[in-house]
């Protein structure tokens, strides 16, 4: 059995200046009420990976308006001009990372890999200052793995032992991220009893899950 | 019959020339990524009878039309973050799968906007150095991964060529893309230089010259554009 926790309490699990794997597509398949949680309890200096930063306002979005965070590794903030603008003026650091880069680092963080070898990227802004490998006469860029101290991610359903099953286009990240911190804490929509979620319909097995947030009021 | 090949092709939007080209160009049972914006027009005028797999990197195989009024399933968007639907025999899939399929020579095309090609064949089309700096998104790994690349675009900015030289903004890839459409021409790139290869409806070849910074290979016959 996982303990079910409010949000507000996971909230406190989470340090100043933790680096932060958070799900979601443009706050699809977001910890929507974990977001929430850490804007209530104003910890900052915090580093957030994710594919992008949302839209003002929205998943993300929130942790970047209440200035919570000191640095984002995403492949796209041009939805939220907040970021761009906090990048701009040196309050926010940006690392971009080509989207399947990004996810394929975090994997590897995950999954014990050493960093992984792709082409995309060769011969752009994004290959400066990288290892360049050739293999068989192919050159590719050597990317490191990324591993959070929390991954924060969602899903459609959870069991009591945390195997969480998800939902068309919220897998996004999610998944990859459950595997690559030292603390997962689990958002799910609804939380069914062991059995419901058939073993085929498992995307991440409840022994990488530390955490399920309790159902929502 | 007669009334087909009468399109109203004067009241044509360029962005609708360039999506109704651009159409033309993919083929049965292609697994095809759509671009946000322009290129995500391209859907609207593929006939029926073409049947094809379109992917939304955000994680989805089969994407289809914009559900009903009320029926939204906001766990089902495009990578513009649009409400979607899924077409059957759909698959929804992670961030990791949906780039192993980019990358790994699975999909068949993908079509996105451009800043600027150049005569090697090279696009930029993520940054604006301080001015606008998006990020790369997906753009990197499509243009790196997908068997074809078509760049669909306005011809140029607001009086700026778009097709230059040498491109001065960043890369998005290395790689030679597949071809250029835009409401003025069809150019290819090859490994003689930018092959025009056809005009828009209307469109003299002096007007194409006159709006393109790259010099263009003009073949003794470039016919007009068919659209879809």
């Amino acid at each position: 059995m996982k303990k079910a926790i409010s949000p507000a309490a996971a909230a406190e699990l989470i340090p100043e200046g933790a680096t932060l794997l958070i799900g979601g597509f443009m706050a699809v398949g977001s910890p929507i009420r974990m977001i929430d949680a850490l804007v209530a309890r104003k910890i900052g200096n915090l580093t957030v990976v994710a594919n992008d930063t949302a839209m003002p306002g929205k998943g993300i979005g929130k942790l970047i308006s209440a200035g919570l965070v000191r640095r984002v590794v995403a492949s796209h903030i041009g939805l939220n001009p907040e970021t761009q603008a906090k990048m701009i003026s040196g309050e926010v650091e940006v690392e971009l990372v080509p989207q399947g880069t990004l996810v394929e680092r975090i994997r590897a963080g995950g999954v014990g890999l050493g960093g992984i070898l792709t082409a995309t990227g060769i011969g752009t802004l994004v290959a400066e200052g990288k290892q360049i490998v050739e293999v068989d006469g192919r050159p590719y860029i050597l990317e490191k793995p990324i591993r959070g101290d929390f991954a924060l991610v969602n899903a459609q359903q959870a069991d009591y032992l945390g195997n969480l099953e998800y939902s068309l286009t919220a897998h996004n990240f999610n998944p990859i991220m459950a595997l690559a911190a030292d603390t997962v804490i689990a958002e799910p929509h609804h939380i069914v009893p062991i059995g419901v979620i058939p073993p085929d319909g498992v995307k991440t097995p409840g022994v990488v899950v530390d955490y399920l947030l309790e159902r929502a009021a | 019959m007669a009334m087909i090949e009468e399109m109203p092709k004067a009241v044509m939007s360029p962005k609708e020339v360039i999506a109704r080209r651009v159409a033309r160009e993919i083929r049965e049972g292609q697994l095809v990524n759509l671009g946000i914006g322009l290129p995500s027009m391209v859907a609207n005028f593929l006939p029926p009878t073409v049947h094809v797999f379109f992917q939304a990197e955000n994680g989805v195989i089969g994407l289809g039309a914009r559900p009903p009024e009320g029926m939204e399933d906001p766990n089902l968007t495009d990578a513009g973050g649009g409400f979607v639907t899924a077409v059957p025999g759909a698959a929804s899939i992670d961030s990791a799968m949906s780039f192993g399929l980019i990358r790994g020579g699975h999909l068949d095309m993908t079509v996105l906007g451009g800043l600027q090609v150049d005569e090697r064949g090279y696009l930029a089309n993520w940054m604006v150095p301080g001015k606008m700096v998006p990020g790369m998104g997906g753009a990197m790994d499509l243009v790196a991964g997908a068997k074809s690349v078509i760049v669909a675009m306005v011809h140029s900015a607001k009086g700026t060529a778009k097709i230059v030289p040498e491109c001065t903004l960043p890369l998005t890839a290395v790689r030679r893309i597949t071809l250029i459409v835009t409401e003025l021409a069809v150019i290819e790139p090859t490994d003689e230089g930018l092959l025009l290869r056809e005009r828009g409806p209307g469109v003299s070849i002096e007007e194409i010259l006159a709006a393109t910074g790259a010099k263009l290979i003009v073949p003794e016959n470039v016919p007009e554009m068919e659209l879809m």
